[in-house]
């Protein structure tokens, strides 16, 4: 195997650094239902749902080039197929949550081929279309509630745990899982032979070409898998709401716009970007979600002035000034 | 001497803009063709169609023996067809040694590997650990070169290496081109500076306007016919 040195010895006080941090935010986090009252937990678990799909829509755009609008596509059949898993499959809230995500990226495959053929902002415009029309479509299935949506039946949730605090606990670790399995997944997959290539075509589609990567079938890969993982996290945050319409799952605003945001601040291409958009996004949200639409165009404000400052977010800027990186990606080609 | 690249009646459109018109081409095996031209003559359009960074469906183009027009990017590179892009496009967030290692990605055995490479551009060496884009401009190049000799191809192309670079630079970098056809590459060099094709090439082709429009060797050709080719005109240059 041949492994490639990380360019330049990060200094020892940076790695200290990231161990610490890395090592405190897990294990508060892994903690959390000790220490934290029902309200947090819930706020924890939207995060940590809304992690998981800042980083695949990072994963997509930040390092594939492809700015889709219409994650909301997968995050609504993700919700719906779990639903639908477990109130007409009688399945339990684990296997049906991973059968949607499968079942997601599958349905990707159709819905990419017919993306695929756009370019840019035809793709990003393509995608949102898509998107429409899965929600139009499912307004129209009877069985699912139509328009006015359906309810997740009580017993679906009691099947996780008996006691609301143990059923709580138990949500949470799931999102727990799913909030850093993303991370995880980035991760592994920049250090795999894929993450040199997913590398170069971020800094040069054209130059990745010619030296020999498959841009198109590692796009469709990466297209195909965030659509599952995103599912995953969709699936997850209707069991949170117990409730879903086709309004609801498939919000450009909720699902795509916010992650939007979220990846933009934090550093897009990066894997801490999202990371720290998530916590920004939450904490902001938290101080000024009663002040409106003021707080909607407060965000405008801040996403256009991290633009104007530096386009590579806040972790792009950190990263330039200290060359720290949180999680260090050791390249490998085997 | 077997025939390692032919073209036979290519053409390129962009949108209702005609970019080739009927071009034919050969390569022979250890040979160094030069393709001159002025702008816009359709030198670049020529190299990415081969490529299959251009839609060629269709066309004819066969190298060693096998017909490639209308196959992607990757598997033409896999073939032995590597291509030094225009403007050097190095990846910026992977090192000198990243940027070369990953030409090696399709495994193809031959005679380049990173020794190999840093003998021939021995200023590399120094600068392996260095991100790609905080070299000069000609040892961006030489990375350049390096990343796609990594895939060791049969045919290097080569599109204006010589872009933006100082004349000592340019006249470093194609020093490499005789030791780089001792391994048994064969080389395409699109140029716009017609002396340094002429000093390198066994053969020239001259575009214009999409067509050839003087082919020879360097020998044969005289200056009259060279500018008469290139621009279109009898008396310049």
């Amino acid at each position: 195997m041949t492994m490639i040195a990380q360019t330049g010895a990060a200094p020892r006080l940076q790695t200290s650094l990231s161990v610490i941090i890395l090592g405190a935010t897990l294990a508060a986090l892994a903690t959390a239902p000790m220490w934290a009252g029902r309200a947090e937990l819930r706020l924890l678990m939207e995060a940590l749902s809304y992690l998981a799909l800042a980083q695949m829509w990072n994963l997509l755009a930040g390092y594939t080039g492809l700015v889709s609008v219409g994650q909301q596509a997968f995050v609504g059949l993700g919700g719906y197929m779990f639903f639908g898993l477990a109130i007409f499959g009688g399945m339990g809230v684990l296997p049906a949550l991973g059968l949607a995500a499968v079942g997601t990226a599958i349905i990707a495959i159709p819905t990419g081929w017919l993306a695929f053929r756009l370019n840019g902002a035809y793709f990003a415009i393509g995608t949102w279309v898509i998107a429409e029309v899965f929600r139009l479509g499912m307004a129209q299935v009877g069985s699912l509630g139509g328009g006015s949506g359906i309810s997740l039946p009580v017993d679906v949730a009691r099947s996780l745990a008996d006691g609301r605090a143990e059923r709580e606990m138990a949500m949470y670790y799931i999102a727990f899982a799913i909030g850093v399995a993303s991370v995880a997944l980035v991760w592994g997959l920049l250090r795999s032979r894929w993450g040199l290539a997913m590398t170069a075509i971020r800094d040069s589609e054209l130059a990745a070409e010619t030296v020999g990567v498959s841009t198109r079938r590692l796009k469709f890969m990466i297209y195909v898998l965030t659509a599952g993982f995103t599912a995953l996290a969709g699936g997850f945050l209707f069991l949170q709401k117990l409730r879903i319409t086709p309004d609801a799952a498939f919000s450009v605003n909720d699902w795509t716009a916010f992650v939007i945001f979220i990846v933009v601040i934090g550093g897009i291409g990066t894997i801490e970007g999202p990371i720290i958009g998530t916590v920004l996004f939450f904490a902001l949200r938290q101080v000024a979600a009663d002040w409106g639409t003021w707080y909607l165009m407060l965000m405008g404000v801040i996403a256009i002035s991290v633009m104007l400052v530096d386009k590579r977010g806040i972790w792009g800027r950190i990263e330039s000034l200290t060359g720290w990186h949180l999680l260090p990606v050791k390249r490998t080609l085997d | 001497m077997t025939k390692l690249l032919e073209v036979s009646g290519l053409t390129a459109h962009y949108g209702d803009f005609q970019a080739l018109f009927g071009v034919d081409m050969q390569v022979e095996e250890g040979e160094t063709v030069a393709i001159i031209g002025s702008n816009g003559a359709g030198k670049s359009t020529f190299l990415r169609t081969l490529t299959g960074l251009r839609p060629s469906k269709g066309q004819e183009i066969r190298f060693c023996g096998q017909q490639i027009a209308g196959l992607p990017a990757d598997q033409i590179h896999k073939l032995g067809l590597a291509m030094v892009p225009e403007g050097r496009r190095l990846f910026r967030s992977l090192s000198v040694e990243e940027n070369l290692l990953i030409g090696a990605a399709g495994k193809r055995k031959g005679p380049w590997d990173l020794k190999k490479i840093y003998d021939l551009f021995p200023d590399l060496v120094a600068k392996r650990n260095n991100p790609g884009t905080a070299l000069s401009g000609g040892q961006q190049q030489m990375v350049a070169i390096g990343r796609a000799l990594m895939s060791n191809p049969s045919l290097l192309l080569c599109d204006e290496i010589s872009l933006g670079l100082a004349p000592k630079v340019i006249k470093d970098i194609y020093e490499a081109v005789p030791m780089i056809r001792a391994q048994g590459t064969s080389i395409l060099v699109v140029e716009q500076d017609v002396s340094q094709a002429l000093a390198v090439a066994d053969r020239i082709y001259c575009f214009m306007e999409g067509r050839v429009s003087l082919t020879g060797t360097p020998d044969s050709l005289s200056k009259e016919q060279i500018a008469n080719a290139y621009f279109g005109i009898g008396e310049a240059a």
